[in-house]
């Protein structure tokens, strides 16, 4: 069942009077309980094509539609987990964890207090509960940052490059993170990032962009059973993926031709 | 036995070294005090000198005082004149005036800070209030009020007034586009913005609008007792002058002083309080 339909969304910036084409009829559709990984070079508009579908940003042309229905702005069936933490930095982190919620209303006091330490325990920040954000580590805001996104139950997770500030090391470990807590959640994951071999580890497929305007290079379907460790980047089949993927990022648009 | 030697040695250094680091450093009673041993220590200093220099008969009385007689002058006026008959007008007059400035201060802030067109509306006349001097005001508002304490009160206001709705209407809109965007994606109205969002961040904004309202609202109300009246900490200092009661003057300007470091202080604490979730600078 396809979750996430875009089809032929085009999107155009208007700076002053000169037009940036930031998204050229793309089209891609994600399955219920599908990881979906979207890798391409820098200003290629996956932030472009994320906000669009967060209901962050308006479109006109092409459509985007979440079970069938149009996306016209944000809505309760999504939930977004942005590259900076963007918490709120005078509320604690249970405070921060139950914010998504109080917003959208849709849990009672007692429901969203239940939610907020099971997901507390969830990410591992028992015992943090009531520390400050500018008090916790990069990786420790980013997992306030998810269990904000995932207290709310959402249908869909959108994340937008959400380990890309953090060192190599946290990184690694917040992956294998994400895919434990996805594992229990399985939520409808849309996950932006510039690393390949992030996007093979994670996700069911990734999609490949084109450099400006972003278009979809190709999909690759990720053969890998789960649960995934780890180790699974130093296997050869894996390997042989993720050269295959970086070659297509690097193609100059000249070598592929630039029509279509 | 292994060819290869245990990497002991630098193991056990180890903890000692961290000991040293880590733990909070033993500090002695100076160590601990030493901002107010140093900082009263130089207080202590100048007034002993001032007061020899006093009791030697090298200052004049006409034009200066020394701390002995100003404390003696104190006493008196605390005890047997009208100190604290002063102290309580002006605190009142301070009082009223303060909270009203707050209030009106806050509240307009935070209206014109959110609504782009109540700024287009009222911001060039408030500017132009703002860039004029408000003590040079205080003789038409004492036409206006007359010689009473509401011509007091309405000095503290407008001098208090400005710093705290300029500060307010900065905070409102120093609103954090990361935050917006953020509470906008999880399907926040304008109004859960404005509370979540808008009010919290602008709040160290404005507690640092009440301390500067605080310094000069204090001016305000010395300067408005000085023009006209006849009761209040300002009177004091004036009449004092112009009777060349010189510790008179001295005890009203220490007390004004004073109660400047205190409110100062007591809004400091505040703003820290409020900013307990700031990094730490
Ligand atoms: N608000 C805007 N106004 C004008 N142009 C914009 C705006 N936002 C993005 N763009 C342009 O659209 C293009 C796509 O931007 P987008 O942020 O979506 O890229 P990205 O793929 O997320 O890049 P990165 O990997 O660096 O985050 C860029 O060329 C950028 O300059
Ligand atoms: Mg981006």
């Amino acid at each position: 069942m396809v979750k996430l339909a875009i089809e032929h969304l085009t999107k155009r910036y208007w700076r002053g009077s000169r037009e940036v084409l930031a998204l050229a009829d793309v089209s891609l559709s994600v399955e219920d309980g599908e990881f979906m990984a979207i890798v391409g070079p820098s200003g290629c508009g996956k932030t472009t094509m994320l906000n669009i579908v967060a209901g962050l940003l308006p479109y006109e042309q092409g459509v985007v539609e979440i079970d069938n229905k149009r996306v016209a702005g944000p809505g309760a069936d999504r939930a977004v987990v942005f590259q900076h933490s963007s918490l709120l930095p005078w509320r604690t982190i249970i405070g921060n964890i139950r914010y998504g919620m109080e917003l959208q209303k849709r849990f009672d006091k007692h429901t969203m207090q239940e939610r907020t330490e099971h997901f507390v325990k969830l990410v591992g920040l028992s015992g943090f509960e009531r520390h400050y954000p500018s008090e916790l580590s990069g990786g420790m805001q980013q997992r306030v940052n998810l269990a904000r996104a995932l207290a709310a139950d959402p249908k869909v997770l959108l994340m937008d490059e959400p380990f890309a500030a953090l060192d190599a090391q946290t990184r690694e470990f917040m992956q294998s993170e994400l895919l434990k807590i996805w594992s229990e959640a399985r939520k409808t994951v849309m996950f932006i990032t510039h690393q390949i071999n992030e996007a093979i580890y994670l996700a069911d497929r990734v999609v490949v962009m084109s450099a400006r305007p972003g278009r979809v290079k190709d999909v690759f379907r990720i053969p890998f059973g789960r649960p995934r460790t780890l180790s699974l980047k130093r296997d050869p089949r894996f390997l042989e993926i993720e050269d295959t993927i970086w070659q297509l990022v690097e193609e100059k648009p000249e070598r592929i031709g630039m029509t279509v | 036995m292994s060819a290869l030697p245990p990497p002991i040695d630098r193991v056990a250094v180890l903890p000692q070294a961290q000991d040293d680091v880590f733990s909070p450093p033993k500090r002695g009673f100076f160590k601990r005090n030493e901002s107010l041993i140093l900082g009263g220590g130089t207080v202590f200093l100048l007034l002993a000198i001032w007061q020899a220099f006093w009791s030697a008969g090298k200052i004049s009385p006409l034009f200066f005082s020394g701390p002995s007689a100003i404390a003696a002058r104190f006493w008196d006026a605390a005890t047997h004149g009208q100190l604290l008959s002063d102290l309580r007008y002006s605190g009142i007059n301070f009082a009223i005036g303060f909270a009203l400035a707050s209030v009106a201060g806050v509240i307009l802030g935070v209206i014109i800070g959110w609504y782009r067109r109540v700024d287009m509306l009222f911001g060039p006349l408030l500017t132009a209030l703002y860039a004029t001097p408000r003590v040079a005001m205080v003789p038409l508002i004492i036409i206006w009020f007359g010689i009473g304490m509401w011509s007091k009160v309405f000095i503290v206001f407008i001098t208090a007034f400005f710093p705290v709705l300029v500060n307010t209407i900065g905070g409102i809109r120093a609103v954090d586009n990361d935050l917006l965007r953020a509470a906008r994606a999880y399907c926040a109205s304008d109004w859960q913005i404005f509370k979540t969002v808008a009010v919290p961040g602008s709040v160290p904004f404005i507690l640092t609008g009440l301390r500067q309202g605080v310094a000069l609202g204090l001016i305000g109300v010395v300067v408005g007792e000085m023009f006209g009246g006849s009761q209040g900490i300002g009177f004091m200092v004036a009449y004092g002058g112009q009777t060349f009661a010189t510790d008179t003057l001295f005890v009203g300007v220490l007390i004004i002083a004073f109660a400047g470091i205190l409110l100062t202080a007591a809004a400091e604490k505040l703003e820290r309080h409020f900013s307990r979730w700031r990094p730490e600078r």
